[in-house]
């Protein structure tokens, strides 16, 4: 069977479906034979075969880094694999521009923030600054987009009282801070107020961060998710093409 | 020897400016305090604790002086006043307010002389409990050696102070000679510091006194093990910077940042507060011979680091001329700066270079801080180790102070005990590896380099002038620092700040005033 067609898929080390893995993990255990062997055990329990622990590294305070090479016999069948992304055009800001003044006809409000405990504007300003990021200019460089970045720590509360009054078109929000899934929590806590209010289905509510992909945004009640890798002309040609096809309808 | 060829009228013109900026507030020290510099001053009194609530007795002591408009005479004279009536101790009447409701206000006034007596007597035993702590920390240096240049610097942010002690301890073997322990997310906007220690936090742990002292005490435990005096940082920013420096102070803490304009900049904290909140907690931190760290990483992180650049040498000469009238000496201040050049940024090393000499040769006496890559780590930790390790040459060939060691792991989660471990070892190689490289290198006289940090250091005094000329408040107002407009009367806090009375009194900053020989 020709590689192609083949859709059964394992690791690739440098042998097809070798299924070899590079992997790093610690374990409070000194880094003695014994704890090898348990690092070694760990590896066998979870599937893998093959296993060279070549690397063990002191932690101290009785903890060991292990660096292991080891194979998997788990495969994946990729025939039988969807996944949610964005799948709109992606386009130059020019074009963006050109395209919400003849199908819209005019500029579209976003309103960005990082929400709650969040302090990390670094992600919503490489969307919305002008400067925007890695020669990708932000939304405020659009002509066709009235972008207005909240900044950090906005409340809830603060964010959709501002898009209300600003009847804004999106809502932009960034969660960099992930640490024991308070991005999930103040994600969903941002959505349940927007229903409660009564905004949830007048405007697009899209959410950003490293952690954060479309696939998760979907399931947590947002129109859109970027994750890392996502420039403001993703985020803007989303906006225009979603809100040009809203009008349509 | 690497050197740079600086233009020196440059640097001559840039101080004046910068000495211009800071000079132009002496009525806001003179004439202000605010809540939480009243707050410090009872913690220094020797007030503690919380009530059922959560609310720490400085905040409910305050607030109620505060609502019967008595704050402008200072909460020293009144909680001195209401110890003269009873004979109790300050932490007595603080539990009288706080439990049993006492009014401060209605207690009889008391002879002058005998609360003056009071407030000298509890002032005195405070500030000998810190020269005791900045004494104590001088003997471990002399006893086992001065910290090493650059020193590794890393934090621990599990979010419960017992697991980072554990982290802590495990980082001080690995080889770290800093620990700095991240505080809870957005810390910097509570109006109080929580109390006791913390076992659940975001992103951190908060700063505490008993978090403070948690890890101030398994840090002499694992330095007398090692023969190697580890110290400890956190953070003396947000709405209650005099307050955490104080705290500082009590426990021996070694290091704190402290920058004079960050929470007006990326916190929007209104400017009057937190320019008289760093003049007090800087005073306290030079006090207690707690060196200063500032954050000008934070203009890399939100705006383009080679365009940008200017930014930085402006805030540190800012902030040290700040540093200086709350009576700080060059050596304990650890301006920062950082490695945020994009990767992809052709002899991106030669711009970083010179930035990383200019910090040093503006300020030689001072422990520089400097800051990693983060804006372009990406998750791809292998690349990021790579650019980590480019920071790490950079920061021992142009010996900067303090390297706050750059994590495989940025931008995906809070550093697991390997990611740090694996940062230590890189830094560690690399440090020893070209341990002299930099006295056997010399830079081309007009090369690229000197070029380009004569450039950056012109760039920054046009700015500082221009900023002498329309006041730091109207530039801050008008979006000059960092793109972000913050009107002097925005932000969080404002209501916090109050004129004092002709007999306010605030002992502490008048007997620090007078030993650090501040006018």
């Amino acid at each position: 069977m020709s590689k192609s067609k083949e859709t059964i898929i394992k690791p690739y080390g440098d042998t097809f479906n070798d299924g070899k893995m590079q992997l790093s993990f610690s374990l409070p255990v000194p880094p003695d034979e014994k704890g090898k062997e348990a690092a070694r055990m760990l590896l066998r329990k979870i599937g893998f075969d093959d296993i060279d622990i070549c690397g063990v590294r002191d932690l101290t305070e009785g903890f060991t880094h292990f660096i292991a090479y080891a194979s998997t016999s788990a495969s994946v069948d990729l025939s039988k694999i969807v996944v949610k992304t964005v799948d709109t055009e992606v386009m130059s800001l020019e074009a963006t521009d050109e395209f919400i003044e003849s199908h819209i006809g005019r500029a579209l409000t976003v309103i960005g923030a990082c929400i709650e405990s969040d302090a990390h504007t670094v992600g919503i300003d490489a969307i919305m600054n002008m400067k925007g990021y890695n020669h990708r200019y932000g939304l405020e460089r659009y002509k066709f987009f009235n972008a207005i970045n909240l900044g950090a720590q906005v409340p809830c509360e603060e964010l959709l009282k501002r898009a209300r009054e600003e009847q804004a078109d999106a809502i932009l929000v960034s969660q960099i801070v992930t640490q024991k899934n308070i991005h999930i929590k103040n994600l969903t806590r941002l959505i349940e107020l927007a229903e409660a209010e009564g905004l949830r289905d007048k405007m697009l509510f899209i959410c950003g961060g490293p952690r954060i992909n479309h696939e998760l945004a979907i399931e947590l009640g947002y129109d859109a998710g970027f994750g890392t890798g996502s420039y403001a002309t993703d985020v803007a040609s989303f906006i225009a093409i979603t809100m040009a096809n809203r009008r349509k309808r | 020897m690497l050197k740079l060829k600086l233009n020196q009228e440059m640097i001559t013109r840039a101080r004046e400016a910068s000495g211009r900026i800071v000079a132009s507030f002496n009525w806001l020290f003179e004439d202000y305090s605010s809540v939480t510099i009243e707050r410090t001053i009872l913690r220094l009194l020797g007030i503690d604790g919380a009530d059922q609530n959560g609310k720490p007795y400085p905040n409910i002591i305050v607030d109620l002086l505060k609502d019967k408009q008595a704050l402008g005479k200072g909460a020293a004279w009144w909680l001195a006043n209401a110890c003269a009536a009873s004979d109790k101790t300050p932490q007595k009447i603080a539990q009288a307010v706080c439990e049993e409701g006492l009014d401060l206000t209605t207690v009889a006034v008391q002879a002058s002389d005998e609360i003056y007596q009071i407030l000298r007597t509890y002032t005195d035993k405070m500030l000998s409990h810190i020269r005791t702590q900045r004494e104590f920390r001088v003997q471990q240096f002399r006893k086992y050696g001065p910290r090493r240049v650059p020193a590794i610097y890393v934090i621990v942010a599990t979010g419960n102070i017992h697991e980072d002690v554990v982290q802590a301890k495990a980082a001080a073997r690995q080889g770290a000679d800093i620990i700095a322990v991240i505080r809870s997310t957005a810390q910097s906007l509570l109006d109080y510091v929580p109390y006791g220690a913390t076992t659940v936090g975001f992103g951190g742990t908060y700063a505490t006194q008993e978090n403070f002292r948690i890890m101030r005490q398994a840090l002499d435990e694992v330095s007398s093990e090692l023969g190697r005096y580890i110290s400890l940082t956190n953070y003396a920013s947000g709405l209650c910077m005099p307050e955490i420096a104080a705290m500082g102070a009590m426990e021996r803490l070694d290091l704190m940042l402290n920058d004079a304009m960050y929470g007006i900049l990326f916190r929007d904290i209104n400017p009057r507060r937190t320019l008289l909140d760093q003049y007090f907690s800087r005073m306290i931190n030079a006090y207690a011979g707690i060196e200063i760290q500032t954050g000008e990483d934070n203009y890399l992180t939100t705006s383009d680091a080679v365009e940008k650049a200017y930014t930085v040498t402006a805030s540190q000469l800012i902030n040290e001329q700040f540093a200086l009238a709350s009576g700080m000496k060059h050596e304990k201040m650890g301006l920062g700066h950082a490695f945020e050049i994009n990767p992809g940024l052709e002899n991106g090393f030669l711009y970083e270079m010179a930035h990383a000499m200019l910090t040093r040769e503006l300020f030689p006496e001072s422990p520089v801080k400097y800051m990693p890559p983060t804006k372009f780590a990406s998750g791809n930790v292998f690349k990021t180790h790579l650019m980590d390790a480019m920071f790490n040459f950079m920061g021992q060939l142009t010996g900067q102070g303090v390297q706050l060691l750059g994590m495989m792991t940025e931008a995906i989660h809070t550093p697991h005990l390997a990611d740090r471990s694996l940062a230590i070892e890189n830094a560690q190689y690399i440090f020893n590896n070209i341990r002299d490289l930099g006295n056997e290198l010399e830079l081309v006289p007009d090369g690229f380099i000197s070029t380009r940090a004569n450039e950056v250091l012109a760039q920054a005094v046009e700015f500082l002038e221009r900023v002498a000329d329309e006041g730091l408040f109207t530039a801050m107002a008008s979006g000059e620092f960092a793109d972000i407009k913050r009107p002097e009367n925005g932000g969080k806090g404002q209501d916090g700040v109050f004129l004092k009375d002709k007999d306010y009194s605030n002992p502490f900053m008048d007997q620090m005033k007078l030993e650090l020989k501040v006018n």
